[in-house]
């Protein structure tokens, strides 16, 4: 028989060529031409493990630990990977409920189903460990470790500030940061971040489609190791600084304590404070708020960010530039009967015996003495007007950091207040102001306004009889490194060392003198506190007190300045705090328990509103 | 012991090499796929490698017994086999055990049988001997209608199951039936049954239904001349206006069913117009619309009612309706990462990340190319598709050499499905197929299929080897 349809082999072999033929095309392009699969398979198996560096020890000056580290770990997840699972045991290890779970998910399912994102942060290393025996169930879920920062003592929160995730402003500003990674948000903390921080690494996995890792992706070679951050020896005093927030327990205010030789910071009070171990891991933001939406404002860092009127203590500021600029003398005498009068004008003192010379004025703190001074230094015939004598007198204050941020080592630091001749100018007229329109400045009043820092900057300045370094609060980075250059500069004020003099004689005077002397609360038996008061009128209720001091009065170790709102004048809480602070540091202890019980068991609840 | 010497000098060895090669490049690539620290060894017994070794040499004993039997055994038996196979498709819808939502296999506690693999030899076996059996060979309709029964029992029986699958490749056996004589006409209709269906579902079928219906029109004009064109249109609005407003304001219908209605209310007229004018290709040209749009409706029922719901959603992946690279359609998508990741000349034996950690599902069984693919880049993958090619070839040159029907057509039915298994299995893993789970001949992993192919195969061989001797 013929078979009719031999042809149809050709169509046959066709068909077999064609078939190979239209699949070796479509391999050859998705094999050899298009590229994008082998991103693809890189993403499918590689995992990219960031190596969070542990973040730099804190200690103090005398190398005792501050902040240190814990283990902390966070829960990614990839959505995509997740595949079913006991979500009810998962849930029991994290101690979390249904819906938050599926809450979580659902966040991180909308950020993206393949990429991680963090599912639940900074786990305990309890649950961690008992997660980690389980997570081969938990197909999707992977750990990170990090650190989270511990504190050995409840203090110093406004000084070491804390740690956060960075926002994405940040993100975008800075290459380093990647969304997730932890950043100095406050003090210390912020101002360091860059030693801090150290550098994060990255380790490449491979992991398989159910997520288990795999080893490490060509041996390790693209790894980088991560390095830790770098330690810091702060300059605080961490005894003193528990002492002293003792001392301001249950009251509104701060201590401000340098060393004056180094303008090294010994203690940084800012009441009311909080434990800044609440700002740490997963309780931050719970915290933040709450202390946010606290009325005493505990989160505001009183000692750098709070301006005040100077007060009686600004006295001592103006004897100075009076006896530099030669328009008093130590021995100038001045009458002073309840007060000074010009015309109309009534600046009010208290009783005393009148009339007074320099020290003694300043022993006593009397106003009408220093209107006097003040009045004679804005009239000085030397200048061509009182703008120009005013310029020079303002010029002192900004040589000693007021008016401007002293660039202490820590962030958000005011600058205060000392008005420039042209504020005047506008709000009275070019020139048509006179001293007594201003007189109030000669008693620290009106419209200037300083911060604790500065003042305690002051004191420091007048201990080391007329210069300065900047405040800081770092002493060394690592174990020989240095913070700034600008910390070992000496700062001059143009005040002679002998106009220190009788200053510093009216203000042994105060605490330690006879008759009149204003601080006697804070005189110490061995030591000899320098000190003066002070009281910053507030508009909005009781005034309060302030004392600035340094000692010993020779070769003085430390100065100080303390601020309690709302306590009235100087001399009942301010410097009795200063001197029991002085006591401890100097001699290692206080004698005088009973003024110690006294100040601790004293509650000012702040009446801002009265 | 002369006889079997004589066929061990006539067996076609080029084909039981490239069949020893594909076995045993199958398996490295299983070993590969499912590589285990734990049990590196490739012998391993416990593993899927070290079975599909045993798998392997039970296919060669199959082999030597196929090989060493009576060829007549094949000529004469071919009806008791094919019915006992049906049998068992029969028997395994009752007795059989359900894996993947499939009564497709017969459970011998150690291991699982899929008849529908078997079937495959038993029904081009009986294919053969019908065709063979013809008086003229001339390809009558109601030759090759018989002919589409035969395949079409053991597909039916499957398609119950269901394995839809595997039914697909049964459809392979229609080339055996176009080389040996079927109208050419019936594959043109069966392509173009296709690509409407294909095209209703991209469209939808109101656009198609009116593409149809307008197609019908111009063919008229062009064959009849405009007046009688224009008083069909005349007729059909007419009948469409009718049908739309009591199908829509009365009956609330869809769109495609008033056009459905429209046309068979217009062809009541068209009768009398036939009639009187002698309008032969008038009716065979609104036959073919009304066939169309029936078709058209019961394509669509199909898709929604008989198919399985992943496998629509395959087919409309496929022709690009669905696009969820991380859901339905992440075998294909992570089959094309690990292929297409693998480059020209691959990651290396055991160095395909992707295979390694288990990216692709079902990786040493219907995705096995993909473990080629990736270790072997294109030059692996060109390889193998070069080897089927050659095999293919080959079998097309033996198939031809018959003098008997019954071999040629038994040939052509081993050729079909090994064609068709080739082409479906690695165009899905490249994505030029919808993802339809049948396995790549001799490569993947699993005793049933290896077993079958290697019957098929061998049966034709031994043929093939005394194809010197008439059979019936």
């Amino acid at each position: 028989m013929k078979d009719r349809y031999a042809n149809r082999k050709y169509f046959m072999m066709a068909l077999v060529i064609l078939a190979g033929v239209v699949l070796v095309i479509r391999l050859f392009f998705i094999q050899v031409i298009e590229k994008t699969y082998r991103t693809s398979a890189e993403n499918n198996v590689l995992r990219y493990v960031t190596q969070y560096p542990a973040r730099g020890l804190i200690y103090d000056r005398k190398g005792e630990l501050i902040v240190y580290n814990q283990a902390a770990y966070d829960l990614l997840v990839i959505p995509g990977r997740i595949t079913a699972f006991d979500t009810a045991r998962f849930n029991e290890i994290l101690g979390i409920t249904r819906t938050e779970f599926l809450a979580r998910l659902k966040v991180a399912r909308n950020y993206s189903r393949y990429t991680p994102s963090v599912f639940m942060k900074m786990i305990s290393s309890e649950t961690y460990g008992l997660l980690q025996e389980e997570l081969y169930h938990f197909s999707g879920f992977y750990v990170q470790s990090r650190t989270l920062r511990k504190y050995t003592s409840p203090v110093a929160a406004h000084l070491l500030g804390y740690v956060g995730e960075v926002d994405d402003r940040l993100i975008a500003r800075e290459k380093y940061y990647r969304s997730g990674d932890y950043i100095g948000i406050s003090g210390i903390e912020k101002s360091y971040e860059a030693q801090l921080r150290g550098r994060k690494g990255v380790n490449i996995l491979l992991v398989d489609v159910h997520n288990n890792i795999k080893g490490s992706y060509a041996g390790g070679r693209y790894d980088t190791t991560s390095v830790p951050g770098t330690n810091l020896y702060s300059t605080i005093d961490l005894r003193l600084q528990e002492y002293g927030e003792m001392l301001m327990k249950g009251k509104t205010g701060s201590i401000v304590a340098i060393e004056p030789s180094t303008g090294e910071i010994l203690v940084l009070v800012s009441s009311p404070s909080y434990d800044p171990s609440l700002l740490v891991g997963r309780l931050r933001s719970g915290n933040f708020s709450r202390l946010q939406a606290d009325t005493v404002n505990p989160l505001f860092d009183r000692a750098l960010m709070a301006s005040y009127p100077p007060g009686s203590t600004f006295k001592i500021m103006n004897g100075l530039i009076g006896l530099e600029e030669g328009v008093i003398r130590p021995s100038s005498i001045f009458g002073c009967s309840m007060g000074y009068h010009a015309g109309s004008l009534t600046v009010g003192c208290h009783s005393h015996r009148s009339p007074l010379n320099l020290p003694d004025a300043v022993m006593i703190s009397c106003n009408a003495w220093f209107c006097n001074a003040f009045r004679g230094i804005l009239e000085n015939k030397s200048y061509s007007s009182i703008g120009n004598a005013y310029d020079h007198w303002r010029n002192y204050l900004v040589a000693f950091g007021f008016g401007n941020k002293l660039g202490i080592d820590l962030p958000n630091e005011l600058s205060g207040f000392i008005p420039a001749r042209n504020y005047y100018d506008r709000y009275y007229g070019k020139d048509r102001w006179k001293a007594l329109t201003v007189i109030s400045l000669a008693i620290g009043q009106g419209e200037i306004g300083s911060t604790p820092l500065q003042m305690a900057n002051m004191a420091a300045t007048i201990a080391n009889r007329g210069y300065f370094y900047i405040p800081h609060v770092v002493k060394k980075i690592g174990e020989d490194g240095s913070p700034s250059g600008l910390f070992t500069q000496q700062y001059v004020t143009g005040i002679s060392p002998e106009n220190f003099l009788p200053i510093i004689e009216g203000m042994e005077g105060a605490v330690n003198g006879g008759e009149g002397a204003t601080a006697r609360g804070a005189a110490l038996d061995s030591i000899i506190i320098c000190g003066k008061t002070g009281t910053a009128q507030n508009p909005h209720g009781k005034d309060h007190s302030i004392f600035v001091a340094f000692a010993p009065k020779d070769n003085p170790a430390i100065a100080i300045a303390v601020y309690v709102e709302n306590a009235g004048f100087g001399s009942t809480f301010a410097a009795p705090i200063a001197s029991l602070l002085i006591e401890e540091y100097l001699t290692g202890k206080t004698k005088r328990q009973y003024l110690e019980d006294r100040v601790k068991n004293t509650v000012i609840i702040p009446d801002a509103k009265e | 012991m002369q006889k079997s010497e004589g066929i061990l000098n006539r067996i076609d060895w080029i084909t039981v090499l490239l069949w020893l090669v594909m076995m045993i490049m199958g398996w490295f690539n299983i070993y590969a796929a499912v590589y285990n620290e734990q049990h590196s060894s490739i012998f391993d017994l416990s593993q899927r490698y070290g079975k599909q070794l045993v798998w392997i040499f039970a296919a060669l004993v199959i082999a030597v017994f196929v090989v060493m039997a009576d060829n007549k055994l094949y000529f004469f038996f071919a009806w008791l086999v094919y019915g006992i196979f049906v049998f068992l498709l029969l028997l395994v819808l009752v007795v059989g055990k359900e894996i993947n939502g499939a009564r497709a296999w017969f459970d011998f506690g150690s291991f699982n049988i899929q008849p529908s693999e078997f079937a495959k030899f038993a029904t081009g076996l009986a294919l053969a001997s019908y065709l063979n059996s013809r008086r003229q060979l001339t390809a009558g309709f109601l030759s090759m209608a018989s002919a589409s029964a035969i395949i079409m029992v053991p597909a039916i029986l499957i398609a119950l199951q269901p394995d839809m699958g595997s039914v697909i490749t049964y459809f392979a056996f229609f080339i055996v039936l176009f080389r040996e004589g079927m109208s050419i006409y019936f594959f043109i209709s069966a392509f173009l049954a296709v690509a409407l269906f294909m095209l209703s579902l991209v469209l939808g079928n109101v656009a198609v239904a009116v593409a149809l219906t307008v197609t019908a029109f111009a063919a008229m004009w062009l064959v009849t001349g405009r007046s009688l064109a224009f008083k069909a249109l005349g007729v059909f609005l007419a009948a469409g206006t009718l049908a739309f407003f009591t199908g829509k304001y009365i009956f609330g219908m869809k769109l495609d069913l008033i056009i459905l209605i429209a046309v068979i209310l217009s062809g009541t007229v068209y009768a009398w117009y036939v009639f009187r004018y002698r309008l032969k290709i008038g009716a065979v040209i609104y036959a073919f619309l009304l066939g169309g749009l029936l078709y058209l409706f019961t394509v669509n029922y199909a898709f929604t009612n008989i198919l399985e719901p992943h496998q629509q959603t395959r087919i409309n992946i496929l022709i690009g309706l669905d696009e969820d690279p991380f859901g339905k359609g992440y075998n294909l998508n992570q089959s094309l990462i690990s292929i297409g990741s693998g480059g020209f000349a691959g990651k290396g034996y055991l160095n395909g990340t992707q295979t390694k950690f288990k990216f692709v599902p079902e990786q040493s069984t219907d995705f096995i190319f993909c473990t080629v693919g990736e270790e072997w880049g294109f030059l692996g993958s060109f390889v193998v598709t070069g080897m089927f090619v050659w095999l293919l070839l080959r079998l097309v040159m033996m198939a031809e050499r018959q003098r008997s029907t019954f071999v040629r057509a038994y040939g052509y039915g081993v050729f079909s499905v090994i064609l068709m298994h080739f082409f479906i299995n690695i165009g899905m893993t490249i994505g030029l197929m919808p993802v339809i789970g049948i396995p790549l001949p001799f490569f993947s992993y699993g005793g049933s299929s290896l077993w079958s192919f290697t019957l098929l195969l061998f049966i034709f061989l031994r043929l093939d080897a005394s194809r010197t001797e008439y059979l019936g």
